[in-house]
Parts: C-alpha cells; sequence; structure tokens
C-alpha cells in the first residue's frame, strides 16, 4: 500500500477529485494549507507599500491506495493539477505500514 | 455653516421684505409662515444630526476593518466610547466654548457662554430663532463627535483605552470647541478674515487631522512596522467587506453632514441649495473613488481597494469647506484631485514613519486643507483668508494636542507593553476577541 501526499492549487481540487474517482480511488482526506517553496511567496501591494505573501494558500490531499493504482494515481494528479506555471505543487509517495476500517476492524488492502 | 443665528436673522430679513412689493422675488411669493419655516428647520437638523450621528458607525466599521483581527474589539469599544464621551463634554462644556456669544468689537478667540446649556421647556418653541435649539445643539453634537472618530483611526493597535479616552475627553471638551468658536460661533476668523468653511472641512476634519498627526508622532509606529533599513512591514486590514459598509455608511451620513449645515429648510430657496449639496457631495465622493482607482491601476498594475474607499472620503472632505457653490463639474474636479491626494500621501506618511493605520491623516488633514484653500476659487472668500483659518488650526490644536498626548505619554503612559501589543489589545486590554471561532 502506498500513502500519496499531493499538494496542489486550491483552484484545481474538484478536477483532481473528479479524475481520481474514475479511476478507481474510493476516498481522500482534503486540507487547506499554506505554504512556500522554490518561489518563495509573491509581491503584492497594500496602500503603496510592497509586502510578500510568504506563505501561498495550497490545498494538502492524503490518499491511501493499493500498490497496483498506484502509480497510475501519481501521473493522474500530476496531469490534472499541472497549469505549467510555478507554484503547481508538489507529489509524495509513502509505504503505508497498514490501513485499519474503525467500524469492522479489517485491516489491509480491503479497508481502503 | 455659519452660526445658526445669523442665518435665522438673515431668514427673519427676508420675510420682512416681503411687505415691500418692489423686493418681492418669485421665491418670495412661496414663503411660509414661521412656524412652518421653524417645522422645517428643525426637522433639517433632526435628519441631519442622526445622519452625521451614523458616521459613528461608519467609523466604527471602516476602522474595525482596516486594523487586524486581533485589535478589533479594542477598535469598536473607542469608537462607541468617544461618540459618548463627545456628546457628553459638548454637553457639559463643549457648546458653550463653541458658541460663546462673543461680545462686539472682542477680538473673538475665546469665550464661554452659561453652561450647561439649555433646551426649551416641554411644548415650547421660539419662532423667532427659527428652529428648536434642542435641534441645533444635537447637529452640533455630532460634529463634535465625527472630529474624535477621527483620531481613533490613525492611532489604532498601539494606544491603551484610558489615556485615548481622556485624549478624547479634552479634544470634544475644549480643543475643538475652541476652533468652531473662531468660525461659526462668530470669533476671530469669521468676523476678522472672512474665512469660509460651510460644513468643516478645517473646523471638523482638520481638527481631527492635526490631533491624530500630533498623536501619531508622539505615540510612535506599531511595534514592528518600520524595518531598520527603512522598509515598511504590511499589516493587512482583517475585513475589507466592513472597511467597504464603513465608507458607504460614511457616504450617506455625508448627506446630513453637507446638506444640513445649510441650516435652514424653511424657505424654496434654502430647500434647493440642500438638494444641490446633496449632488455635489455625491459627485465629489464619486470623484475621489475614480482617481484613486485609476491612479492605483496604473501605478501599482492592481486596483487597491483601501485607497478607492479612502478616495471616497477624501472626496467627501474636499467638497465639505464649499458644497453650495461650485458647478458639478467643480465638485468632481475638487473631489477627484482628492483623491490624487490620498494616493500619494499615504506612502508619503510611511516615509516619515508616521504610522496613520487608516489613513485619516491624507483623507482628513491633508484634503481638508485642500478644501478649504480652494474654496477661494469656488465660493465668497480670499486665498489669505483661507491660508490663516488653516494655520491657525494648526497651530492651537497641534500644540494643545501634544499637550495632552505627552502630558499623558509621561503619567499613565499611552502604550501597551510590547507583548500586549503584539498579542493583540483585545486580549489586553477588553478580553473578549472580535473573531474568537478564527483564532482557534
Amino acid at each position: 500500500m502506498k500513502f500519496i501526499i499531493a499538494i496542489i492549487k486550491p483552484f484545481k481540487l474538484d478536477e483532481v477529485r473528479e479524475a481520481l474517482g474514475a479511476i478507481g480511488v474510493a476516498g481522500m482526506t482534503v486540507s487547506e494549507v499554506k505554504g512556500f517553496g522554490r518561489q518563495k511567496g509573491q509581491t503584492e501591494i497594500y496602500r503603496g507599500a510592497e509586502y510578500s505573501t510568504n506563505m501561498l494558500p495550497k490545498v494538502k490531499l492524503e490518499i491511501a491506495v493499493s500498490d497496483e493504482i498506484a502509480g497510475q494515481v501519481v501521473e493522474t494528479i500530476q496531469q490534472t493539477a499541472n497549469t505549467e506555471a510555478i507554484g503547481d505543487g508538489k507529489i509524495f509517495v509513502l509505504d503505508l505500514a497498514s490501513a485499519t476500517r474503525i467500524r469492522t476492524g479489517e485491516a489491509g488492502e480491503t479497508a481502503l | 455653516m455659519k452660526t445658526p443665528l445669523l442665518k435665522g436673522a438673515a431668514l427673519l430679513g427676508a420675510s420682512a421684505l416681503i411687505a415691500q412689493p418692489a423686493l418681492a422675488a418669485a421665491p418670495d411669493a412661496e414663503a411660509v409662515s414661521a412656524g412652518t419655516a421653524y417645522i422645517f428647520n428643525t426637522l433639517l437638523f433632526l435628519i441631519g444630526g442622526f445622519l452625521v450621528m451614523w458616521m459613528a458607525a461608519g467609523f466604527a466599521m471602516l476602522e474595525a476593518g482596516l486594523v487586524r483581527a486581533k485589535n478589533t474589539s479594542t477598535q469598536c469599544i473607542k469608537n462607541i466610547g468617544l461618540y459618548s464621551i463627545a456628546g457628553l463634554m459638548f454637553w457639559v462644556i463643549g457648546y458653550s466654548i463653541a458658541y460663546p456669544g462673543f461680545a462686539e468689537g472682542s477680538l473673538g478667540l475665546f469665550g464661554v457662554a452659561g453652561f450647561p446649556y439649555a433646551m426649551q421647556g416641554v411644548g415650547s418653541a421660539d419662532t423667532d430663532t427659527g428652529y428648536s435649539v434642542a435641534s441645533d445643539w444635537f447637529f452640533q453634537m455630532v460634529f463634535c463627535a465625527t472630529t474624535a472618530s477621527i483620531v481613533s483611526g490613525t492611532v489604532a493597535e498601539r494606544v491603551k483605552i484610558v489615556p485615548f479616552f481622556i485624549f478624547v475627553t479634552v479634544l470634544t471638551g475644549i480643543i475643538y470647541p475652541v476652533v468652531v468658536s473662531w468660525e461659526w460661533g462668530g470669533g476671530y476668523l469669521d468676523s476678522v478674515h472672512g474665512f469660509s468653511d460651510f460644513a468643516g472641512s478645517t473646523l471638523v476634519h482638520s481638527t481631527g487631522g492635526w490631533a491624530a498627526l500630533v498623536g501619531a508622532i508622539i505615540i510612535g509606529a506599531r511595534a514592528g512596522r518600520y524595518g531598520a533599513d527603512g522598509k515598511v512591514n504590511v499589516f493587512p486590514g482583517a475585513n475589507i467587506p466592513l472597511a467597504t459598509l464603513g465608507t458607504f455608511i460614511l457616504w450617506l451620513g455625508w448627506f446630513g453632514f453637507n446638506g444640513a449645515s445649510q441650516l435652514a429648510m424653511g424657505t424654496v430657496g434654502d430647500a434647493s441649495d440642500v438638494s444641490k449639496i446633496f449632488v455635489n457631495t455625491n459627485m465629489a465622493a464619486a470623484g475621489g473613488v475614480v482617481v484613486a482607482i485609476i491612479l492605483t491601476q496604473v501605478m501599482y498594475k492592481k486596483a487597491d481597494v483601501t485607497m478607492a474607499l479612502n478616495g471616497a472620503l477624501a472626496g467627501l472632505v474636499s467638497i465639505t469647506a464649499e458644497p453650495l457653490a461650485p458647478t458639478v463639474g467643480q465638485s468632481i474636479l475638487i473631489g477627484g484631485i482628492g483623491g490624487v491626494i490620498v494616493v500619494f500621501t499615504v506612502p508619503l506618511l510611511d516615509k516619515f514613519k508616521i504610522d496613520d493605520v487608516v489613513g485619516a491623516i491624507p483623507v482628513h488633514l491633508v484634503a481638508g486643507i485642500w478644501g478649504t484653500l480652494i474654496v477661494a476659487w469656488t465660493g465668497d472668500a480670499t486665498f489669505m483668508g483661507q491660508l490663516v483659518g488653516v494655520l491657525l488650526t494648526a497651530v492651537w490644536v497641534s500644540a494643545a494636542s501634544a499637550v495632552v498626548w505627552l502630558a499623558l505619554k509621561f503619567t499613565i503612559g499611552l502604550r501597551p507593553s510590547e507583548e500586549d501589543e503584539m498579542m493583540g489589545l483585545d486580549k489586553a486590554e477588553i478580553g473578549v476577541e472580535a473573531y474568537p471561532e478564527f483564532a482557534r
């Protein structure tokens, strides 16, 4: 099992969710987050004074999937969330040791 | 707004002329009885008065929107507190200083009429005066409150409420009423220099502006506002919709501020004048907004909403010294230059490290001076007369304000500890956060 963490632009969330649903992803956790990457935020002007917004708003997806579709999920997110502009985000993949469905106690891939 | 008494006398003079057929111009044929004029004049004061009272809500919302979330409750209590203190002080002594009834031949710099101000008995009226004295007092009182509102925005986020309220007490009880006595009270500026300030670009707005400027200098900037290398650290306002609502409320209130400063609506001529003032007032504000949007769009590539809001207010302040005489085109121009003033003065203050949270100094002081001087072009005044009024107000209000701010600084202190300031005055001073759900 793999645990996929994707940081994407907020306005891409619905599109990514639909695309992932279409390839069989059954669920995900979504959080609104802030952060910065190589771009280091951006500069704005408020009342004539420049200031940098160090942290930009992003959406973080957390998805647990079976090993078989993990590669396809990463590819789908990469293609769907892509605007070919800086700040599109990153995708991280971790090995997942276990998963348990709380209601039934099922463990492993059946819990996904 | 010339003195109500003078205006009332002029009104009676006009009705006396009706007896002479040769002078019976067309409007005089429409003249109403003294009782009807009394009712309409009083109604104008009352409607104008509650519109100006509502400007206190406008200032409160504008300031609540432009401070950071952690100082919002504090800004709200300062606004409702200052409005109330202004009313109390204007009753105790303020009105008596503002309208002292200067003796014939006196220089007209300072006087005190009997106080507290006496109201008419229940059911009684004095048609010779032309209006209810209580309606006049109410209308004058809300102007006093407006002056204090201007100060709270500039010095927001870093002055404790107790010294702030003490300053407001002196400002509304003495400093502002003295300025009013020189002009609307028939004193020095009115009788010697022919100074003209219809609804208070100088008397109200510059007075508040000077008090705010001196306060901002003596109190100092918000912690962390200016970096060592001259860098300005921006603290964006917490709630732009509130600031926008506040500006619209102020704009609405201004129809009372300027319109009712005609002080009379008991003749068809006065009714026309009040209407013309409404139009000019509106168009000056519109000019200020559009100029501010265009300038920020061109200079910064993005239109700045807070500058647009300030532009509206600068347009309004600019036209306040003479909202009746200008043509509509002149009003738009005068207000539009108010918008230019805002866009260039806001960053200029930061260069001098003068921290004005809401832009009250550009809006009320600088645009107030502009509006006062331009009366020499549109109204019945000389440039020198206007300049003397601006300078005298500057000297008196700055000196008196400095004395009070410094006295407070070296006695009870003006600022919270740096730790409290970083935590926010809402927790340190009030104990109630404005948006507790969001802070978790």
